[in-house]
């Protein structure tokens, strides 16, 4: 068996485990959108909107192209943080798998072919969603979900490296609260990163999900100004996403095997 | 030799300053059901993850099948089948679902597993819990499910650690029928265990293990002939009476050892010893003649018991 045919393996595993599974997800993947949009983008959008109007884009525009980006951090992060440790210490499956001819390589491999799949479905539907709420039409909204699945697989990877090295889940709740919350909230998701005070701003140009966000934005809204988007350039999101990607996977098959081969 | 399936010279696995496994040779030949008996941390479950090959080895030389764990990990794996100490089964997927996944995890093809999961329910006696979560599951069941799944690639070596530990007497005596089963049809397969009864019903060879060395080996007959007098005397004293006792009772028996709660006596004949006790003044509150078994060559040779 090749590395592919093993991970598609591990994919495919998953994906059996998922059909099981799948109702405990839906709210995070497909409720809290709805809810979000709904508050955010209709609620506040017309206040905002109707507001001193800085933004070249509708609020709701906006704010779901930032959610989108958000919602693929989100999903990266949980996949990458408490199955791995159920894999790991609670249901074990990794375990088992490592004494069949499963690697912990082709585990971490066969997880990300997994989340790339989940990823784009569970995004996929979040720009159904928002065109529904009329944020995009449905060629934008679909252009957005590439550059918002590679942040998931960035977040997904990075965050499965550092789960690998932890000892129990209490870290895993610690990692949510005091990084994936503040990101959400300070990325550029619901406002400019120019609205931010202006040392603050540095900070905000090296955090993950900004990257993230900008991309999708740029992607789904092209031609739009500095109301909006930054000037930086595409491909240093791409870069700096992909780069994530790398190093994630890189540190994450080999942080695991450490951990299951002792 | 061509029906050597493990081989291990000097084996040793080392932890930071503990070393699990202290430089241990063995070989376990096609055919048979070899044991490792000894207590919990004498570096039982090190060695099985090293034939595992899911454990580098530290130093010495291992091979399985003749083939080199820290580099042919993954052909080895391909062969042998793993029920490990604990149960590491998908309580959320079905019966089937979790052999379904080990099957594609060892190459087989849809057509191939399925016949092979009908096979194998029917060996564990699960057939009618084919499509049922393995939550509710009990005890003996998982462990018999987990023994179907580690059988699924048909493997040439079946590794089992602690395979009956946890489970109640009745739930035991099932599972090893079907262990039995699979030595009768030709299976090889390793055992570790800390119960001497497990390792005298399933093994045909086996070694003792203490803090990661091996102290004995050899059937569990030879290993009681070589270590142990046939019979053993059981006593149970009053508390005043068992120091005197214990003087009164020196020589009388081959050995003795005095636990907390009883007296041992080890003797070629009961019988002749009761007599020798009666003469001597010793009156137990109880006697218990039983044969000898691994347990006590377990603590004739380390000292302790296998069980605390």
């Amino acid at each position: 068996m090749t590395v592919l045919s093993r991970s598609l393996r591990v994919a495919e595993s998953e994906a059996i485990a998922y059909r099981r599974t799948w109702r405990g997800t839906v709210i995070s993947s497909f409720i809290n959108p709805i809810l979000f949009l709904a508050a955010m983008g209709a609620g506040l959008g017309s206040l905002v909107d109707s507001g001193s109007g800085e933004l070249a884009v509708p609020y709701l525009a906006f704010v779901a192209t930032g959610l989108m980006a958000a919602s693929g951090m989100q999903n990266g992060a949980t996949d990458g943080s408490f199955p791995v440790m159920a894999g790991i210490l609670w249901r074990k499956n990794f375990i088992g798998a490592i004494s069949t001819p499963i690697s912990p390589s082709d585990i971490i491999y066969g997880r990300f072919l997994w989340a790339m799949l989940r990823l784009t479905f569970v995004l996929v539907v979040f720009a159904v969603i928002a065109v529904l709420f009329g944020a995009m039409e449905i060629g934008p909204a679909l252009l957005a979900v590439p550059p918002a699945v590679l942040t998931g697989l960035g977040f997904l990877t990075v965050i499965t490296s550092w789960t690998v090295t932890q000892k129990d889940g209490l870290s895993l709740s610690t990692l949510f609260r005091f990084a994936i919350v503040p990101l959400f909230l300070f990325s550029g998701t619901f406002f400019p990163i120019s609205q931010l005070p202006g040392f603050l701003q540095p900070v905000a140009y090296v955090t993950p999900l900004f990257h993230g966000v900008e991309l999708v934005r740029k992607i789904a809204l092209p031609g739009v100004d500095a109301s909006v988007v930054t000037s930086i350039p595409m491909w240093i999101h791409f870069a700096y996403l992909l780069t994530m990607v790398a190093v994630g996977l890189y540190l994450s098959t080999r942080l695991l095997d450490k951990r299951l081969r002792p | 030799m061509t029906d050597t399936l493990v081989e291990a010279r000097g084996l040793t696995k080392r932890f930071d300053d503990l070393t699990a496994v202290d430089g241990i040779d063995f070989d376990i030949h096609q055919g048979e059901a070899f044991g490792f008996l000894g207590p919990n941390g004498a570096g039982k479950t090190s060695t099985m993850k090293m034939i595992t090959t899911v454990s580098p080895i530290t130093e010495g030389k291992l091979t399985v099948f003749g083939l080199d764990p820290t580099t042919q990990g993954r052909s080895i794996r391909q062969r042998i089948g793993v029920v490990p100490q604990e149960d590491n089964l998908d309580l959320e997927l079905t019966v089937s679902e979790n052999l379904y996944i080990y099957g594609r995890y060892h190459d087989m093809s849809r057509a191939e597993i399925n016949p092979r999961i009908t096979e194998l329910l029917e060996f564990a006696q699960l057939s009618d819990r084919r499509d049922s979560t393995v939550e509710p599951l009990s005890g003996g069941m998982k462990r018999r499910l987990t023994i179907a799944r580690a059988l699924i690639n048909d493997p040439d070596l079946i590794i089992l650690d602690e395979p009956t530990t946890g489970l109640d007497p009745q739930a035991r005596h099932l599972l090893w029928d079907r262990l039995y089963r699979l030595k009768r049809d030709g299976a090889t397969l390793i055992i570790t265990t800390h119960y001497m009864d497990e390792a005298e019903q399933l093994c045909d060879r086996l070694v003792v293990m203490d803090q990661g060395k091996i102290v004995a080996e050899g059937s569990p007959r030879e290993l009681i002939e070589q270590y142990a007098p046939r019979e053993v005397l059981e006593l149970r004293f009053d508390d005043e009476q068992r120091d005197d006792a214990v003087i009164k009772m020196d020589g009388v028996a081959a050995r003795s050892e005095v636990l907390a709660d009883r007296v041992l006596l080890y003797t070629d004949d009961a019988d002749d010893t009761q007599r020798a006790l009666h003469d001597r003044g010793v009156h137990p509150e109880q006697v218990l003649v039983r044969r000898s078994t691994l347990e006590d060559v377990f603590l004739r040779l380390t000292g302790r018991r296998l069980i605390d």
